[in-house]
């Protein structure tokens, strides 16, 4: 049961697939200041000309980065794929917002943070280490800052530091909504990380130190106009005015945040209800229109319940089956429906442990859908019952009938091949099968197959990914 | 049968929320044994089972208000002769490991036959344990994966005895085909799944509920 792990790591991956595809579309909040950064960008370059046409494809590409083609995180080639301007002309334009006032640091930034890496760039390995990123950053900062004091166009340490800081600290704390959004969050944390230098190892949680670099720099910006002074009275004010708007707003808000989780509840509800009532009718209300319809032939509708009820009862019990490949249990347990199918003789099955399929195994699971046919065919048996025990080093099945039985030692012609088909087919594999059997006693099939040693290491499992 | 094993007929109690399945169950077991009551709820059952103590009460796994687990818990102090035989159709091991060591003394599918049902319920009277195909193949399950706690190594594992016997169960056979083949009597392979069941309900919760929550993580059986 936990190698089942394996084959559903897939699904997983497929779901973030899901994840990333739908994204884009569904992912409204931290799509807005993501498009809000390339605007600057075309009026700084002039090029209003151009906006349209980024509009227009915008409709079926969103903006994103491609940190495999960009200097630093992609964020310009994907502007130029999204403008489809030269990558070069948007580097100039950007390198122009720099220089007008240093807040295109801050814009770079942010849009590094929040645009999503381009599906195609996704998994791309970039050369420079991110600690390499950090460098080039602080290089073209203090660069652009050495540039623009020497410019005499700076409004003053006083004023662009605290920007900075405040800018890192939105980042933090606007992150978690663009990551919850975007599958490559885990992605974007290393150049992030670099910029902080060592507070973005720290425990404390990121939003945190956000909060905690936005108020600082807050209160140097304060200081720096010379309000900090007044500070206290204006803060009065300010938490005298927020009590008041808490007050009358306060219940009308909790109001409809409740009614927006019922809301939301309920919409679940519903749709796992529609779930259940699809599945219902696909299955269960099918069978009952063939159970009316082949109501003269016992037998067959026997075959019908019982099959309706072994595709109900894995719905119900053994949901995560359906999911991942071709396991012994799922193996042994198609075989046993098959035969019930076929021969109209009920299968018991009970089955101890699992393992993914090898070729061993298969032939395992072939002769005792061999050995079941068998049984439901020659022994006239009101059941049969299959027992596997699937351990680390070897794997047993016995199927076991309550028939006519028959001796072994003067097996019929007509069923050597059977027999071939099991006692050969095993040998063959490297195990061994045994067929028990005296007239009137009934019959069992005793079938082992030694695992390989490879496998072993499959069998413990990691815990299941955080979830 | 019933009557071999004992004088008077035995009294049960069918503890199960649909009715038609109760109806079900007391015409199978026929005259085999005496139903004197019928309960369709947890409430219910406890009223009933006071009033009449029954040998055996035959109670569902699932039902509204905690299933067949309550009705075991509230019972077990006040009624220590009361014997529960646990009847499903859940594949659920969780739900059959829970019901099992909560104080059930075995589990039977409801696709059972009516004279085997009997036959289960006269064995669980006279207090013994009562292992279906399936229930082995859980119980087995269970221990495959338990790490021996280090201070009870004895209650958290089976005997090499224990697991021949329950392999046997599961592959089909009965108390006296396995004390057959394994040249012992049927009454030693009873002690055998005795001490098995005792395991089950005694060994640390821990060990189990870690074997359940990887279960129920990564797949319901």
């Amino acid at each position: 049961m936990r190698l089942r792990v394996i084959p559903d790591r897939p699904s997983a991956v497929r779901c973030d697939h899901g994840a990333m595809a739908s994204a884009p579309q569904t992912a409204v909040a931290p799509g807005q200041p993501a498009e809000g950064e390339p605007d600057p960008a075309t009026s700084a370059s002039g090029s209003g000309a151009d906006a349209p046409q980024g509009d227009a494809r915008s409709a079926h590409h969103r903006l994103q980065r491609y940190p495999d083609r960009g200097l630093l995180g992609g964020v310009g080639a994907g502007v130029s794929e999204q403008l489809g301007v030269p990558v070069q002309l948007v580097r100039f334009a950007m390198a122009l917002m720099l220089a007008a006032g240093g807040i295109g640091i801050a814009l770079y930034a942010l849009a590094w943070r929040l645009l999503p890496v381009a599906p195609e760039s996704e998994g791309v390995e970039r050369p420079r280490g991110a600690w390499r990123e950090a460098v080039v950053i602080v290089i073209v900062a203090l660069a652009v800052l050495y540039g623009l004091r020497r410019a005499g166009l700076l409004l003053g340490d006083s004023l662009i530091w605290p920007l900075v800081l405040a800018t890192v600290g939105l980042i933090l704390v606007w992150r978690p909504v663009a990551a919850s959004a975007g599958p490559d969050a885990a992605r974007r944390i290393p150049p992030l990380r670099a910029l902080l230098g060592s507070s973005g190892r720290t425990e404390l949680p990121r939003p945190v130190v956000g909060v905690m670099l936005v108020a600082f720099a807050s209160a140097a910006l304060l200081h720096a106009l010379g309000v900090l002074g007044n500070l206290g009275k204006a803060l009065s004010a300010v938490a005298i005015v927020a009590t008041m708007v808490g007050l009358l707003l306060g219940p009308w808000l909790v109001r409809l945040a409740r009614s927006l989780s019922f809301e939301r509840a309920a919409r679940i509800r519903e749709q796992e209800r529609a779930d259940v009532a699809a599945h219902l009718h696909d299955s269960v209300l099918q069978t009952l229109t063939l159970i009316q319809k082949r109501a003269a032939d016992p037998r067959e509708v026997a075959g019908l319940v019982r099959r309706q009820e072994r595709e109900l009862r894995r719905w119900l019990f053994d949901r995560h089956d359906s999911e991942c490949g071709d396991s012994v249990k799922a193996l042994l347990g198609r075989a046993a429906a098959e035969v019930e199918e076929l021969h109209g003789v009920p299968v018991e099955l009970v089955i101890v442990g699992d393992a993914p399929v090898d070729t061993r195994l298969e032939a395992l699971v072939q002769a005792a859908r061999e050995a079941l046919t068998n049984a439901a065919k020659f022994a006239g048996a009101e059941r049969v019952d299959l027992y596997a025990e699937i351990g680390p080093s070897r794997v047993e099945a016995f199927v076991r009938d309550r028939g006519v039985g028959f001796d072994p030692a003067a097996i019929p012609d007509d069923r050597r091949g059977v027999r071939d088909s099991i006692l050969g087919r095993l040998e063959r594999h490297g195990g061994h099968a045994a067929i028990t059997s005296a007239p009137g006693a009934g019959t069992e099939v005793e079938l082992v197959v030694e695992r390989g040693r490879g496998e072993r290491g499959q069998v413990s499992m990691s815990p299941v990914p955080s979830s | 049968m019933s009557d071999e094993r004992e004088g008077a007929r035995v009294r049960v109690v069918i503890v199960d929320d649909h009715d038609l399945f109760r109806a079900g169950v007391r015409a199978e077991l026929g005259g085999r044994v005496d139903v004197v009551g019928q309960a369709g709820g947890v409430a219910d059952a406890l009223e009933t089972i006071r009033a009449s103590p029954p040998d055996v009460v035959l109670l569902d796994v699932h039902m509204p208000d905690g299933g067949g687990v309550e009705v075991i818990r509230r019972i077990c102090g006040e009624l220590p002769d009361v014997r529960f035989l646990a009847l499903s159709v859940s594949d659920a091991a969780e739900d059959v490991i829970a019901v099992i060591r909560a104080g059930a003394r075995g589990y039977v599918t409801k696709s059972i036959s009516g004279a085997e049902l009997a036959d289960a319920v006269a064995r669980v009277a006279e207090g013994d344990a009562v292992f279906s195909p399936r229930l082995a193949g859980f119980v087995l399950d269970a221990f495959a994966d338990v790490v021996p706690d280090a201070a009870d190594p004895e209650l958290d594992q089976l005997t090499p005895r224990e697991r021949e016997v329950l392999r046997h169960i599961a592959r089909g056979y009965m108390y006296k085909e396995i004390a057959q083949r394994l040249e012992i009597s049927v009454k030693t392979v009873e002690a055998h799944v005795g001490a098995v069941l005792r395991k089950l309900q005694l060994s640390s919760r821990h060990e189990l509920s870690r074997w359940a929550l990887q279960r129920r993580l990564v797949s319901l059986d």
